[in-house]
């Protein structure tokens, strides 16, 4: 196959995928599976060899293929991928199989076959591919948009008692972003039109317009708002605690894993290059919102009771680094950005399938039904640390080279908000080690203790369960059926059962991440050198770095 | 100049002990039965090569060999190079981290031979030995800050090591936030520096912050003390270091005593170029040193705990270490000296701790002890030869680098020259004081243990180090000072020693210390050896006592000004956040798109039609493509 077709054979073999799958009958559930798993290694495979294909000091765009479209509007099927596009298809490539192993179980406790889970996982996949592989801007806009319809279905039909309300809410949210950036999109090609004698929606040609500042800056907002709301930024986040919550285990790692990333994928690939005025003049109002959401999220996620909500909220305070590391405008900071763009999905991805094999022994998602795990399940408790170790962004850990490149990047144009944003460590330490020592250390609870005592727990212990209501397990909430969506293991005879250890099937889930953690921590160069060229390129659009501190 | 021979390879000594926890981590149950044997073999081997090393460092011109080991981080302007640089600096620090190391790892092999989790425990020590020989011997702030935090890990790992007991959870969660603040301070150093600088390799740093201005290189020292501060337990970030006690004892023989606490003082001292040229910077390190050296040492007065008593020691001979450094020029051989010296008596005493736990079913309560010197007699010389090399006893560690530090401190010549070799006499005064009164307590007086209680001396594989450890504690002062002078051997860091101008005769500040040191023993005698110890702590005392048990309400303060705070904010914020901002923007999205109750009831009807709807269309869309291709 040739180099070009790569990008187009990983949009389509997951959508082939998804439909053969979808095809299925009902009682081949295992077989769906193995499908989903084929099909998605496939995808990592034309990834590898994308990135063997692609030549750093290069062109920008690489791999490319353009087919018209729809004429009349100068619409292209353009794909390309330039190195931070790569590292992104990279990412999806690494997640997907593994999000598909994660969810083997757990797929078959929701309500709706297993294979519909598998099969919008693998348009989901392709959806994503389509997204980070666009250089028509339209095109873009269509991926942008049905990426929501598969993660709407796995929120709303597999996820936890409040999955409907979240998926709405995830929908509406990001369907409005959507729109507005529509109009943008729409202003662009009108701009296109003016300047160029016919209308045009190819980035590369759209890089080139002379646009007045002023037109600039409605143009920027319109994207900024969609980028915003998807990436999220404060105070466009509160669709996204929902939405990790109750999302399925891996529904959830791709949401915050990839599906945000495009958010601030965004600002650097649309945002800065075609409005380098705009972005000048709204850059102190975006660090405002990226400082602020580093640490009100961070606070935010120390006051949570719920797991995965915590995570997401982790997740804003993460995606305040990101921007910050975009909007302070040097080579250094923004390089970060993208690395941390690729780190953020690692490690948290990890954290969030921690989560999810706790939650799936425990039947809760709340924090104080779990003590003193450690004792019982220690490599899940090794893996929960090394996620955590590595959200906190500890040197050794991936994190902390994009973390580290995107403040020691920020400082010397932005100094003060990068000194308020490294505040932001010592926070990340304490909701990270907060949630461990609660679930991990000290004596065991909740459901360990009954394992403790070796038979039905004491009078004295349940009373204290039950006032503790847990928002996953609690029937009252969600409906009967809406319960069993997360007690994913079948629930624990009182007494007696013991809190398993990882499965090789879960051992083998995050043995590659703990891996990728490790060694892109100690040696990230090769991946900064498939991004760095695309960044100056950015930045050189930008112009002179702009704008002094204030 | 690039290192050649076994300097070449000294990365080994950070990839011996590394590999060696890698193995037992990864390992898991089947590396039971040696992990322990493992974990310290890789830690002598380690021990041996850095031997090697020093010897030949010292053939070297100039005594430094810098190893480039590969490109860690390279984009922009930045250019972090993962380097080591092998001078006599980090030369001392590698031999007292694996020499005092091996020799705790020997004694953790008896120590923790009952405990079923011994090979995590070695795992854990191999990785902090691993994470502080990174420390020091990288050759850039960067590189630094990798250990620093590393250390930090390890640290964190061996408080918890007994994680379900809460208070050693809650310990090390304490150690590692209180540590992140000072890191905090690091990390904006390494920013500045970068900015200002364009590099973070020593080399680079120390060849151009000449070029500064004043202001920006005093923020660079103020920055990187606060970093020094978290680490080493120094005021106002010292209040982790006395609960970093709920770990093992070996831990705190190795990491909360002998090395990991004195990186704040190799920070400084490595820093030296820095600080040589911000005297502002250099009056802070003073004053942080002189208030934690008595903070320390009155809080050891008042504990009952044989640990808690010895933790608060350390934070008090820290700020010795730096109001040395703080001296600059003059101070930085006396400092690090006092460090090494400190290294072997301070890990002798907490392993002589520890041995009398061991013997005591794990009490830490003194008043249940008494008259131990009998039971544990090799514990008692080991541990007295420890006792007396810290109080400063003549001729032995302590007297020489103690003493060394009080006449720098004079010799500046001015007022606060005598306000701070004061304070120095002062806490040798306090410090005779708190240790005779633990040994008193411990091995004097009539027995206060329960029946239940058999003290037995350890077993030979934990005496043996605390036998080596004591040995070093009476010679390491005078060896220092006379026989292979530290002075000399740090020439190539810190400039050729120079003939200070006495303003006190040294004789006469080795008497008047010598003579506050009996004052503080004879004191404590008094109060403790003439009578009998309660064995309960009396209620009834004055608020000076009360004060000194509580540390000085370190904890208090921190807990009214930061934590409960922090903690009303949080759920302030998680109320506002689900309130406020959700509804608000929810709110706007009703008054823009009519009814509330849409989002509000979860009526999903036209949301999900409308998704597949747009299932429709892509596929449409996607149709169209695929027509328009074929024709």
């Amino acid at each position: 196959m040739s180099a070009s077709l790569y990008l187009v054979a990983m949009i389509a073999v997951p959508a082939i995928g998804a439909a053969a799958v979808a095809a299925l009958p009902k009682e081949r559930g295992l077989l769906a599976k193995q499908v989903a798993l084929g099909v998605s290694l496939v995808v990592l495979l034309l990834a590898v060899l994308s990135t063997m294909a692609f030549d750093p000091d290069g062109d920008r765009f690489q791999l490319t293929t353009s087919v018209a479209w729809i004429p009349d509007f100068g619409a292209d099927f353009a794909l390309g991928v330039d190195g931070i596009a790569l590292v992104m298809l990279l990412l999806i490539g690494v997640l997907v199989p593994l999000v598909v192993a994660a969810s083997w179980h757990e797929a078959d406790a929701g309500p709706r076959p297993a294979r519909v889970f598998f099969a919008w996982l693998l348009l989901l996949e392709a959806m994503m591919v389509g997204v980070f592989a666009a250089t028509d801007i339209l095109l873009f806009y269509v991926f942008f948009e049905a990426m929501l319809v598969p993660m709407y279905f796995l929120i709303g039909s597999f996820g936890g008692p409040r999955r409907q309300y979240a998926a709405v809410k995830f929908f509406v949210y990001s369907l409005v972003g959507g729109l507005v950036m529509l109009a943008s999109v729409i202003g662009l090609y009108v701009v296109s039109t003016s300047q160029l004698g016919e209308g045009t929606f190819a980035f590369d040609a759209l890089r080139q317009l002379e646009i007045d500042p002023d037109v600039q800056k409605l143009l920027f907002l319109g994207f900024f708002v969609a980028f915003a709301i998807k990436a999220p930024l404060v105070p466009f986040h509160t669709w996204l605690p929902d939405s990790g919550a109750e999302a399925p285990i891996g529904g959830a790692v791709l949401l915050v894993g990839v599906l945000d990333k495009v958010g601030t994928f965004g600002f650097l690939r649309y945002c800065l290059p075609l409005f380098p005025d705009a972005s000048r003049y709204f850059a102190p109002f975006v660090l405002v919102l990226a400082v602020v959401g580093i640490l009100y999220a961070a606070l935010l996620a120390m006051g949570q009771s719920d797991m995965k909500r915590l995570v997401s909220y982790t997740s804003i305070s993460h995606f305040g680094f990101i921007a910050l590391g975009i909007f302070a405008f040097t080579t250094e900071a923004a390089t970060g950005a993208v690395l941390y763009m690729v780190n953020h999905g690692i490690a948290t991805g990890l954290l969030f399938l921690v989560v999810g094999m706790l939650i799936s022994r425990g039947g809760s998602r709340q924090i104080g039904d779990y003590g003193g795990v450690a004792a019982q399940a220690p490599k899940l408790a090794g893996a929960f640390l090394v996620a955590g170790l590595a959200s906190l962004a500890l040197p050794g850990t991936n994190s902390f080279v994009s973390e580290f490149l995107v403040l020691i990047g920020s400082f010397p144009t932005r100094p003060v908000f990068t000194v308020l944003a490294t505040a932001g460590i010592i926070l990340a330490a304490l909701y990270v080690l907060l949630m461990y020592q609660r679930t991990m250390h000290g004596p065991p609870r909740g459901m360990l203790l009954a394992d403790v005592h070796g038979g039905d727990p004491t009078p004295g212990t349940e009373p204290a369960r039950s006032t503790e209501p847990a928002q996953g397990t609690h029937p009252a909430r969600g409906g009967a059926s809406a319960a069993t969506a997360t007690v994913t293991a079948p629930a624990p005879a009182r007494g007696g059962v013991r809190f398993a250890d990882l499965s090789r099937r879960e051992l083998a889930v995050v043995a590659p991440l703990i891996a990728l953690i490790i060694g892109l921590g100690v040696y990230p160069q090769p991946l900064l050198d498939l991004i760095e060229p695309a960044v100056v390129a950015t930045v050189d659009d930008l112009g002179a770095p702009g704008g002094t501190d204030r | 100049m690039p290192a050649e021979g076994l300097l070449a390879a000294s990365w080994l000594l950070i990839a011996l002990p590394l590999a060696g926890a890698a193995v037992l981590l990864l390992g898991g149950r089947r590396t039971d039965r040696w992990g322990h044997l493992l974990g310290t073999a890789t830690v002598v081997a380690a021990f041996l090569l850095a031997v090697a090393c020093t010897v030949q460092l010292a053939g070297l011109d100039g005594r430094a060999a810098d190893v480039e080991l590969f490109t860690f981080i390279a984009t922009g302007e930045l250019d972090v190079t993962a380097g080591l640089l092998y001078d006599p600096l980090s030369a001392v620090f590698v031999l007292l981290i694996t020499g005092v190391g091996s020799l705790i790892h020997v004694f953790s092999i008896g120590y923790m031979a009952h405990d079923p989790a011994r090979r995590r425990f070695f795992a854990y020590l191999n990785l902090f030995v691993a994470a502080m020989l990174l420390l020091v011997l990288g050759n850039s702030f960067v590189a630094l800050y990798v250990g620093w935090e590393g250390v930090g890990l390890a640290s964190y790992l061996l408080i918890a090591f007994w994680y379900t007991r809460p208070a050693a959870a809650t310990a090390a969660k304490k150690a590692f936030i209180m540590n992140r603040i000072g890191d905090v301070g690091l990390a904006l150093a390494i920013f500045v520096m970068f900015a200002q600088l364009g590099t973070t390799s020593y080399a680079g740093v120390f060849g151009s912050v000449g070029t500064l201005a004043g202001g920006t290189i005093t923020a660079i020292g103020l920055l990187l003390l606060l970093g020094a501060c978290g680490k080493s337990g120094q005021f106002p970030l010292q209040a982790w270091l006395p609960d970093a006690m709920e770990g093992p004892t070996p831990v705190s023989a190795l990491i909360h005593a002998a090395t990991m606490v004195t990186a704040g003082v190799y920070l400084i001292a490595r820093s030296a170029p820095i600080y040589d040229l911000t005297p502002t910077a250099r009056a802070v390190i003073l004053a942080v040193g002189a208030v934690t050296l008595l903070i320390g040492a009155i809080a050891g007065c008042a504990f009952d705990d044989i640990k808690k008593v010895l933790a608060y020691s350390t934070v008090s001979q820290i700020g010795y270490m730096f109001l040395a450094v703080g001296l600059g020029p003059a101070g930085y051989v006396a400092g690090l000296a006092h460090l090494l010296a400190h290294g072997f008596f301070k890990a002798g005493l907490f392993l002589g701790a520890g041995s009398v736990m061991h013997a005591m079913d794990d009490s830490v309560d003194m008043r249940r002890f008494g008259g131990l010197a009998k039971k544990l007699p090799i514990t008692f010389v080991t541990f007295g030869l420890g006792y007396l090399a810290l109080i400063g006893f003549p001729f032995l560690s302590g007297y020489f680098t103690k003493d060394a530090i009080i006449e720098a401190a004079l010799d500046r010549g001015d007022v606060w020259g005598w306000v701070l070799g004061g304070v120095a006499v002062l806490g040798a005064g306090l410090t005779a004081f708190y240790m005779t009164r633990l040994m008193l307590m411990t091995f004097f007086g009539r027995p206060r243990w329960d029946d239940g209680v058999h003290p037995h001396e350890a077993p030979t594989v934990m005496t043996a180090p605390m036998i080596v450890l004591a040995v070093g504690s009476v010679a390491a002062g005078a060896l220092l000072v006379s026989v292979f002078p530290l002075a000399d051997w740090l020439a190539p860091v810190f400039g050729e020693p120079a003939e200070a101008a006495h303003v006190v005769a040294p004789a006469l500040v080795g008497l008047v210390v010598t003579v506050v040191m009996v004052l503080g023993v004879l004191t404590a005698w008094l109060f403790v050896g003439r009578r009998e110890v309660p064995v309960t702590a009396p209620v009834r005392v004055s608020p000076v006592t009360r004060a000194a048990r509580n540390a000085l309400y370190a904890d208090t303060v921190n807990e009214s000004l930061f934590m409960r705070p922090g903690q009303w904010l949080t759920r302030a914020l998680v109320w506002f956040d689900n309130r406020g901002v959700d509804g608000a923007v929810n709110g706007l999205a009703a008054g823009l798109g009519g009814s509330s109750s849409r989002l509000g009831r979860a009526q999903t009807g036209f949301v999900r039609t409308y998704a597949l709807g747009m299932l429709g269309g892509v596929v449409m869309v996607a149709g169209a493509l695929l027509a328009v291709t074929a024709g």
